[in-house]
């Protein structure tokens, strides 16, 4: 049976995202009460690993770093079909960068023990730096291909997928243990079920903190990070607004001719 | 704890990327932003290319900017191989020591870049939209973030690593009579079992392409649902303007990647720019440069989309698009490019 790691992380929502703000002086992040989500793209991953469950048996652990209040999404993972859930939560995490992270999530891995395949997003809606995956395979030093859209053959260790590449698409060839990370259209997430979360009641999840991982607090977190957040500064963009008056069907020929004045038509 | 790096010395490198037998726009553009950065620091300027064929971009890459060009040539490496790439590059970087490693944000970019950096055990910063020097010739890699722009900075470690979109940078005039250096890397063809691309398939899928497009159509999660989009879509081929998107639309799988505008995804300047159902988030706007006429329509007239534009038109997307199309339809007009 197979071993699969799925890295999910706890993201804010990604439709009020538009409600958070930095504070210019502090530099902190002015959140207001925006609920923890599982990243949009690691449900497409934590379903890559259900379907080989399905097909092929397997025991998905779901991995994630972050505060305590992460936990429900590890929860909810569960809840979706995964077999063990562990959170790496502890102060000393915090405030890493894609580099800390996934050097974490791979001490994490290495404490799991025997996998076959990782799976992550492909970017996460908060940091979408779409590092962590490859980092990830990097510091376990395993193979990685990114922005996977289909696994074509899937079965033994010598796995054949489609990944994105500009006007088109690469096949590349991988041996397992392997990490992925998926794009959206490699499959459609379900939806949480009755009988998942009554299932998932039972199982509990695992909380490791820095001493679990045995690692040095200089090589996790903010001090592990190679970079920092250095100024903020505003754009401006010199334009002013002119409001289209009058009804709707006004604003539409007003909008034609203004089009028309510019050039934009003819 | 590392110490802080004050003194610059080693070069500032551009990892260029050939395909189909030619060389990316963005690697020129970066070789051209590279050797700015290079003429203040006062050290040389640098780009590693691979693949096959590549004598007549390194010549490309010289008229550019570039002092030294390292290739890594042979058949083998024509199409994409990230093990080798990597550990070519990884050893490369290791003796020459660069100050600096620019990269595109193109799908091999954005799998090597990472690599790379974790490998080198140096810090990445990602879809950056500006680099500047700073205190102690630190790059600030400038991103759009949560209202404003932030500076990552790199301080500790080297090389100091940005992915840059195309566009973000103009195409530096080539000068056919500046002289530089081609060295040519040993290339060890010991395939990796691991990982291996096997084939680079292309496809005919793409409507009108954004980046020569002169009249844009951008839309945005407020579009509604896939009609909405749909109605959007007919409205920006009734203009015959391109069709260009924001995150949302991606992720709710209205349309491809490929047509997000903005500091992940495309950057385009057009001339006229209409932006429909959203928000105006920097990320998204970033990838705008330099339109004569901005226009947004938007039912929420606290949008800070409309501090950005010149015209806002506030409507509901669902009544107000139809609208404008039946308008548009009657009317026989549209966008012909110059
Ligand atoms: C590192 C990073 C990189 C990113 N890169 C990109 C990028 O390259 N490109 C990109 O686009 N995004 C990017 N994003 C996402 C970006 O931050 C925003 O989330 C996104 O651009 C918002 O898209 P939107 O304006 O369509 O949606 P929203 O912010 O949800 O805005 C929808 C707007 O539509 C309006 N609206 C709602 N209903 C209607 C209606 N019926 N009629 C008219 N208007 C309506 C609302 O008032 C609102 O203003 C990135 C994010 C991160 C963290
Ligand atoms: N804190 C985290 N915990 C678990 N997985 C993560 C975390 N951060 C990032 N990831 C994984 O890495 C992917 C890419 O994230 P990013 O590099 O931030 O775009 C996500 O889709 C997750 O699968």
């Amino acid at each position: 049976m197979m071993n699969i790691v799925v890295c999910v992380k706890a993201v804010p929502d990604p439709k009020m995202a538009d409600k958070i703000k930095i504070d210019p002086v502090t530099k902190t992040l002015v959140r207001e009460n925006i609920d923890l989500v599982i990243n949009p793209l690691d449900r497409n991953a934590l379903e890559a690993a259900l379907q080989l469950k399905k097909t092929n048996g397997a025991h998905i652990t779901v991995l994630s770093m972050g505060p305590p209040m992460a936990g429900n999404i590890v929860k909810e993972c569960l809840a979706l079909g995964a077999d063990t859930g562990i959170l790496l939560s502890d102060r000393a995490f915090g405030g890493a960068d894609a580099y800390a992270t996934a050097y974490t999530l791979a001490k994490g891995i290495e404490k799991i023990g025997a996998f076959d395949v990782v799976f992550c997003g492909m970017a996460s809606s908060d940091g979408a730096t779409e590092w962590v995956g490859p980092q990830v395979a990097t510091f376990l030093r395993i193979p990685v291909v990114t922005m996977v859209h289909e696994l074509i053959e899937d079965e033994g260790a010598d796995w054949l997928v489609r990944a994105a590449w500009e006007e088109g698409y690469r096949k590349v060839a991988i041996r397992l243990p392997a990490l992925f990370t998926v794009a959206r259209d490699l499959n459609q997430p379900k939806n949480l079920s009755f009988s998942g979360i009554l299932k998932a009641r039972k199982k509990e999840i695992t909380s490791w903190s820095i001493d679990d991982l045995g690692v040095s607090p200089d090589s996790v977190g903010c001090k592990g990070s190679p970079t920092i957040v250095g100024d903020f500064g505003t754009l401006e963009t010199g334009r002013s607004v002119e409001f289209l008056e009058g009804t709707a069907e006004e604003k539409a020929e007003r909008l034609v001719q203004i089009l028309t004045d510019s050039g934009a038509i003819a | 704890m590392t110490t802080e790096i004050k003194n610059h010395n080693g070069a500032v490198w551009v990892l260029a990327e050939q395909k189909n037998a030619s060389l990316q726009a963005v690697s020129l553009q970066l070789t051209g932003k590279a050797r700015l950065l290079a003429d203040q620091l006062e050290v040389p300027m640098e780009v590693v290319l691979f693949g096959d064929n590549l004598e007549a971009s390194a010549k490309t890459l010289i008229a550019a900017g570039a002092d030294t060009v390292y290739l890594a040539e042979s058949a083998e490496l024509a199409g994409y191989q990230p093990v080798i790439y990597a550990d070519i590059f990884v050893n490369l970087a290791r003796t020459k020591q660069p100050d600096i490693v620019l990269m595109g944000s193109t799908c091999m970019g954005r799998e090597l870049a990472p690599i790379l950096a974790a490998r080198l055990e140096t810090g990445l910063t990602a879809h950056c939209i500006n680099l500047v020097l700073g205190e102690n010739n630190i790059l600030n890699q400038q991103i759009p973030a949560y209202g404003g722009l932030i500076s990552i900075l790199c301080p500790a470690r080297k090389p100091q690593m940005s992915t840059v979109a195309g566009g973000v940078f103009p195409t530096p005039e080539l000068n056919q009579s500046r002289s530089g250096t081609i060295k040519r890397l040993e290339v060890n063809i010991a395939q990796d079992p691991r990982v291996r691309v096997v084939e680079i398939v292309k496809e005919e899928r793409y409507e009108q392409s954004l980046d020569a497009a002169e009249f844009i159509v951008a839309g945005g999660a407020g579009t509604g649902d896939l009609e909405g989009w749909n109605t959007l879509k007919e409205l920006s081929r009734v203009l015959n303007a391109g069709l260009g998107c924001t995150r949302p639309v991606v992720d709710e799988g209205w349309a491809e990647l490929e047509t997000m505008i903005g500091q992940s995804g495309k950057m385009v300047s057009p001339k006229f720019y209409l932006g429909a159902g959203l928000s105006g988030e920097l990320q998204h706007m970033v990838g705008i440069k330099g339109a004569q006429l901005m226009i947004a329509i938007n039912n929420d007239p606290k949008s800070p989309v409309f501090e950005q534009v010149d015209y806002g038109v506030v409507e509901d997307c669902s009544t107000f698009i139809p609208l404008l199309l039946e308008k548009l339809k009657e009317s026989g007009l549209r966008h012909t490019s110059s």
